[in-house]
């Protein structure tokens, strides 16, 4: 079917509907995964608190808007609508099943990361535009952090872009279908033969860390720390505007996981080979993102040095390196 | 599919794929209209704002409006790569820069002269009336489509044909970053 401007509006209404949802119904479920990691309930009022998120957006709509006074206003109410929409323009090009795909470019890769660059802005102009000490410091921090960990994800969805010969997200997927030996985080691939793509384990690893770090998650969240900064970039935030900032996090961390599921876990592939579709799609990133819960309250905050350390000086080097050896074996092999 | 024709046959004429593909075609001169007043924009706010920040804001709008154009060219590769680069990146480390260097509030204005003004613009007007004058004298033609927006045809071609300005680029890129440590570990080494 054509794209046609119909067509674009109903696929914008879905993702905007699909990123809420997850916005809203992932917060219920960090809250839960906190609360059974801590040893206490979490929202547990009626049915495992399934009526919390439409509570909280309540809320949320009905507080007042407050602008402080010493603040940039026109940035101020710029910068949680530019951390949320790039986030919706992302979901357009992600292939949730073979059909179930909005826009396929030949460039969908390339576009995801484009849009989420926007991300860094929004932090800034968030930090800035508040006048807030803390402010200022979280968005230099947490854009420092997110420059510096795009240079090791870039270089390693390259080695992928390689062995796939595609930027497109759909080409990616089918290029791994047919069983769970044929995706991309195993070190061999029986799709076109036999195979071998040792990099490939070290690749996933270095993604999963740097996907980590781009949506300012724990161990990583410098941006956001509590115990140093209030409250971070959106410290002078109330109201929907903090709501928004919400709901792209969480926008960002579903498209990071869907990321890792599109070139490494073969996309809406089944492990056995058997009825692909949408809900194996579904299933991983929502272990993923149950994962990235899991480790957000078992491990302790590092420090904007070890962090910074840990990026140019580890990641960087092992994922050039991880480049040159997998464009090595691939003019070999 | 069967989805998109129910919900096409629920709904007035005009509001069908077809209908509003019709209208698309004519819109397109529209979008093409606002893409321009977008870059044109935030030109005007980089160029007039007092707050330098802002001033990047301003930036940031006008580069989005150019990949919006670019996209508008059948060109989604290029377009990408100016959000990336210029929004993502060189966006961003102004912003940076002028967030560590915590400059003046209001700008300083430079020494000018009570001709500045007239002068300015006398010479904008004589830029606008040339233009307008080429564009009115010029035989546009429509070119034919080059390699469909193709990434691997791009690549191809930077390492091929242009693989000298690709290797002088990239030479560029090396000296500036050479430049910076050395300004960076002479301050460190004090």
């Amino acid at each position: 079917m054509d794209l046609t401007i119909f067509n674009a509006v109903i696929a914008v209404v879905i993702a905007i509907a699909f990123a809420a949802a997850n916005a809203a119904y992932l917060v219920l479920a960090e809250r839960r995964g906190a609360g059974r990691i801590q040893r206490r309930p979490g929202p547990n009022v009626n049915l495992f608190g399934i009526l919390q998120p439409p509570c909280d957006g309540i809320k949320l709509m009905t507080k007042q808007l407050m602008i402080p006074g010493g603040a940039d206003k026109a940035l101020f109410m710029v910068a949680p609508v530019l951390a949320m929409a790039p986030a919706i323009m992302s979901f357009v090009t992600i292939p949730f099943s073979d059909t179930i795909v909005a826009h396929s470019m030949n460039i969908g890769v390339l576009m995801i990361f484009a849009f989420a660059s926007f991300g860094g802005m929004a932090i800034l102009l968030a930090g800035w535009g508040s006048r807030n000490k803390y402010g200022v410091m979280a968005a230099v921090r947490a854009v420092s952090q997110n420059i510096s960990y795009e240079v090791p994800m870039l270089i390693t969805v390259i080695t992928v872009v390689m062995m796939t010969g595609s930027m497109d997200l759909r080409e990616i997927s089918l290029s791994q279908s047919g069983g769970i030996w044929n995706w991309n985080i195993f070190p061999i691939s029986m799709k076109d033969g036999f195979m071998l793509q040792p990099m490939m384990p070290i690749s996933f690893l270095i993604f999963f860390i740097c996907s980590l770090a781009e949506t300012n998650r724990a161990p990583f969240d410098l941006g956001e720390a509590e115990s140093e900064l209030v409250a971070g970039f959106h410290t002078e935030y109330g109201s929907m505007g903090f709501g928004l900032f919400f709901m792209g996090e969480y926008a960002n961390i579903v498209i990071g996981a869907s990321l890792i599921t599109i070139l490494f876990l073969g996309g809406w592939d089944c492990p056995l080979g058997l009825y692909p579709g949408v809900w194996w799609f579904l299933l991983k990133i929502y272990l993923l993102i149950f994962s990235f819960i899991w480790i957000r309250w078992t491990f302790p905050r590092t420090t904007i040095y070890g962090l910074l350390n840990l990026s140019w000086k580890i990641l960087i080097p092992i994922s050039l390196f991880n480049l040159l050896l997998t464009a090595g074996l691939l003019k070999v092999f | 599919m069967n989805i998109m024709d129910t919900i096409n046959s629920m709904l007035p004429g005009f509001l069908t794929a077809d209908g509003l593909a019709g209208i698309a075609d004519e819109a397109a001169g529209v979008v093409f209209l606002i893409m321009c007043a977008i870059t044109l924009i935030g030109g005007v706010i980089a160029c007039n704002s007092e707050r330098l920040v802002r001033a990047v804001a301003g930036l940031a709008v006008c580069f989005v409006g150019v990949a919006a154009l670019y996209y508008y060219l059948n060109s989604p590769f290029v377009a990408m790569m100016q959000i990336l680069i210029y929004v993502g990146a060189v966006c961003i480390t102004i912003a940076f820069a002028i967030m560590l260097a915590a400059p003046e509030e209001n700008k300083k204005h430079g020494p000018a002269g009570p001709l500045s003004g007239p002068l300015g613009l006398i010479a904008a007007g004589l830029a606008t009336i040339g233009m307008i004058g080429l564009a009115l004298k010029t035989d546009f033609i429509a070119m034919p489509k080059v390699n469909m927006g193709s990434v691997k045809l791009i690549g191809v071609e930077l390492l091929t044909t242009y693989s000298m300005v690709f290797e002088l680029v990239s030479i560029v890129l090396l000296i500036a970053i050479i430049g910076s440590l050395v300004i960076a570990r002479h301050g460190r080494s004090k």
